[in-house]
């Protein structure tokens, strides 16, 4: 077979047909051979690459390099500088317009992509793009060549461990449920992402789709399973309407349904939405969402692996850890094994969110510390102000203060020092961030997610929201901190499922790491960062006012007086310490005390 | 349409929501779901007629009311109660909370005057506060409807609701 360096293909569309294609087609062929190039080169003709408006199109392989608007008057020009100086001609080239992506740029540095890798490369709604990607190379490789053990075995070599949160080895869950005898059993898919800061899993399902059914169907041979969910959580449309259209995709080209790829195995996937309820993230209330009940937790043993959906062997994962499954396959575990650390392997995605320069979606091999992904990739904290805290892990996270910046970022590190890896929620806060306010916010969260059926965490996070609430309103009292450490433990130790034992944490994170801010509060009735609106009042700064009556007018409920080009006076029992004053002012005339 | 004419349609809503997920007890939340998309919220009657439809014995699918009541109860994306014409979710989260949602949520109180879980007396608004919508990286994120306002500031607000009659 004759080899050829590089391709040209010559889009022939009816719109770029109109436009000349034959005539570039023939004057390339004839430029190629007055140049001897025509052996090294060829031409093709190829469908639509583009939008064909600039026409006619073309794309040259291997550099894909994607040029428009040519005419025949040009291809002398182009052969010489681009096949025979290898120089790209930059005017013909398709001017790429930047998207403009809040939540996933470029990526950074120190970023490694591996679960990320196709998100926002490829068409999620195109089974072809992910395909061109190696996309179910992996399946095809596992079908073929490997048993179900080898599967597991290689799962567990890579050190793969669950990315929603508790971070259990995946090839231990799938080897569980494997070695149960009862069928059928069931495989699923948690995409209930409800911490708060959290939306990579929302990124992948949106943007990769397949990759997550790639490495579901892996996981369901690997344990026997014949039926799959995703349970995908309705704040999220359109991940669910990507999904649904990808696994009619997969079915269509036979890579769901009966015997797939030609191989005995069946295996068939449905999309389940979650109806807002947090707690459906824990797998034994998803599953009884699944069922059709209330989404509250069960206790455990027995595991899923046993008794899971309708009593029958169930493994769940997060669509992060199913993500990671088809990669592992094609590169082999040692590949994945060589990122992290010695008990952490492979790459995480953080959201990250808050005082920080670039938020949005990272992924970042484990091992990583914080300080890396704070100031290298994230840039630091917005407007030159102080790093205060890191809130990792969600709900049941913690907050991390300053001292820990280069703490190792792995499951055990983390867990070691009061936080945990969670779905990857990361939130960075400035030095005006009051961490009493912060704890109070993540108590008013959990208790009102809390599903009820447990009486530590249904009663107990009330109790601890309400002596929050007490102590930023400047009613502590003595005892308060005390109070709040063993209500805490009680909580922790006594609830029902992850969601309450972990309730408390980001309480006792921020009790450890700042206890000063709690009793400023409660002692000095002080909120040190002025966020606690009880605790602070408003003054208008006579030398500096200029008396523009911004304030006066933008003031909600008419509390602050003065004439015209005179200083302002605001009346602090009408004040209701909103804020819009200061956002407003021009001048910087507004100190809070 | 007026609640009292869309209750006369609920035979057929639910009808249509059976039909598309199954009569099972594991489709209870769809069709929950469903009927609560089309008329906005469950009316009590909706419930009875939902159990008139799934409850049945020869399939071995039982369904109460009261236990169709406890799931409508337990999700927060069902209501039980009739909602105004236009919801503003507003996310309460932390990484919106940290980037200035106080201040917003604030304003979208002010300028709908209404408390979080309350429908305006023309029935036109509901105020709702919700768990993160997972767009966290343009906080503070402000829904209405099915519109997604992201990187709200507060002097903002009063212009995004005025563009919902």
């Amino acid at each position: 077979m004759a080899y050829f360096r590089s391709h040209v293909l010559v889009c022939v569309d009816p719109v770029c047909l109109s436009r000349g294609a034959h005539e570039l087609i023939d004057a390339l062929q004839d430029e190629l051979v007055a140049q001897d190039l025509i052996n090294e080169i060829q031409v093709l003709e190829t469908s639509r690459i583009g939008g064909c408006a600039d026409g006619p199109e073309m794309m040259v392989y291997p550099e894909g390099v994607h040029y428009v608007g040519l005419t025949t008057d040009d291809v002398p020009y182009l052969v010489s500088e681009h096949f025979l100086k290898g120089r790209i001609v930059e005017r013909f080239r398709v001017k790429v317009k930047p998207a403009v992506d809040e939540e996933l740029g470029p990526a950074q540095a120190k970023e490694v992509r591996v679960v990320l890798r196709n998100c926002g490369e490829i068409d999620p709604e195109n089974i072809e793009d992910y395909i061109a990607e190696d996309g179910y190379m992996a399946l095809g490789k596992v079908l073929g060549e490997m048993s179900p053990e080898q599967v597991i075995e290689e799962v567990l070599a890579s050190g793969l461990r669950g990315r929603g949160g508790a971070g259990f080895p995946a090839g231990k869950k799938w080897q569980l449920a494997r070695n149960v005898q009862d069928f059928p059993k069931y495989l699923i898919c948690n995409a209930d992402e409800g911490d708060p800061g959290a939306f990579m899993n929302r990124r992948v399902l949106e943007g990769d789709p397949h990759s997550v059914i790639e490495g579901m169907i892996i996981a369901a041979y690997a344990i026997g399973a014949s039926q799959g969910y995703i349970y995908c959580r309705a704040e999220y449309p359109l991940a669910v309407k990507t999904l649904k259209i990808a696994i009619q995709q997969a079915r269509n080209y036979g890579l769901l349904g009966n015997d797939i790829l030609g191989s005995e195995f069946s295996f068939d996937l449905e999309v389940r939405m979650g109806a807002g309820a947090f707690v459906c993230g824990e797998e034994t209330a998803l599953i009884a969402s699944i069922e059709g009940k209330r989404g509250e937790p069960r206790t455990r043993p027995p595991f899923p692996a046993v008794k899971g959906l309708w009593g029958k062997p169930t493994n769940n994962n997060n669509v992060e850890t199913y993500a990671n499954v088809p990669q592992i396959i094609i590169n082999g575990a040692e590949w994945f094994a060589s990122m992290g650390t010695e008990k952490s392997k492979g790459t995480k995605t953080f959201a990250i969110a808050g005082d920080v320069k670039n938020t949005g979606l990272v992924e970042v091999p484990l091992g990583i510390t914080l300080r890396e992904i704070i100031y290298d990739v994230g840039g630091g904290i917005k407007d030159n102000k102080a790093f205060k805290a890191a809130q990792i892990g969600g709900p049941m996270g913690g907050c991390l203060p300053e001292k820990y910046l280069d703490l190792s970022v792995d499951y055990e590190s983390l867990t070691s020092v009061g936080a945990m890896m969670g779905s990857g929620g990361l939130i960075v806060m400035d030095e005006d961030t009051c961490m009493v306010d912060i704890a109070r916010y993540f108590m008013d969260f959990t208790q009102d997610e809390s599903c009820g059926k447990c009486t530590p965490c249904r009663i107990g996070t009330r109790r601890l929201l309400e002596i929050l609430e007490r102590i930023c309103e400047g009613k502590g009292q003595d005892g308060d901190i005390e109070r709040l450490e063993h209500l805490c433990e009680v909580v922790g130790q006594n609830s029902l499922c992850g969601l309450g034992q972990g309730a408390p944490n980001p309480v006792i994170s921020t009790l450890k790491h700042f206890r000063d801010e709690y009793e400023a509060h409660i002692k000095e009735k002080r909120c040190p960062a002025k966020v606690c609106r009880s605790l602070i009042s408003y003054e208008i700064i006579d030398e500096v006012c200029t008396g523009c009556t911004v304030c006066a007018r933008n003031c909600p409920v008419d509390a602050i007086t003065g004439e015209r080009r005179h200083p302002h006076f605001i009346d602090p029992d009408l004040c209701i310490r909103c804020g819009i004053c200061l956002q407003v002012c021009n001048f910087n005339a507004i100190s809070v005390s | 349409m007026t609640i009292e004419e869309r209750e006369l349609e609920i035979p057929s809503i639910v009808r249509s929501a059976v039909e598309k997920h199954g009569a099972t007890y594991e489709a209870l939340v769809p069709i929950l779901s469903e009927v609560n998309r089309v008329l906005g919220y469950i009316p009590g009657n909706a419930l009875s007629e939902i159990k008139r439809q799934v409850h049945i014995p020869e399939n071995s699918t039982f369904v109460s009311e009261s236990q169709l009541f406890s799931l409508a109860s337990f999700y927060h994306m069902l209501s039980t109660e009739p909602l105004g014409r236009h919801v503003v979710r507003f996310c309460e989260s932390a990484p919106c909370h940290v980037m200035g949602g106080r201040e917003v949520f604030e304003a979208v109180k002010d300028e709908l005057q209404l408390r979080s879980g309350e429908t305006s007396p023309d029935n036109k608004w509901s105020l709702i506060t919700t768990s993160c919508l997972g767009v966290c990286g343009v906080g503070p994120v402000l829904l209405v409807d099915e519109d997604v306002y992201g990187n709200v500031r507060p002097e903002q607000v009063p212009d995004i609701l005025a563009k919902y009659e």
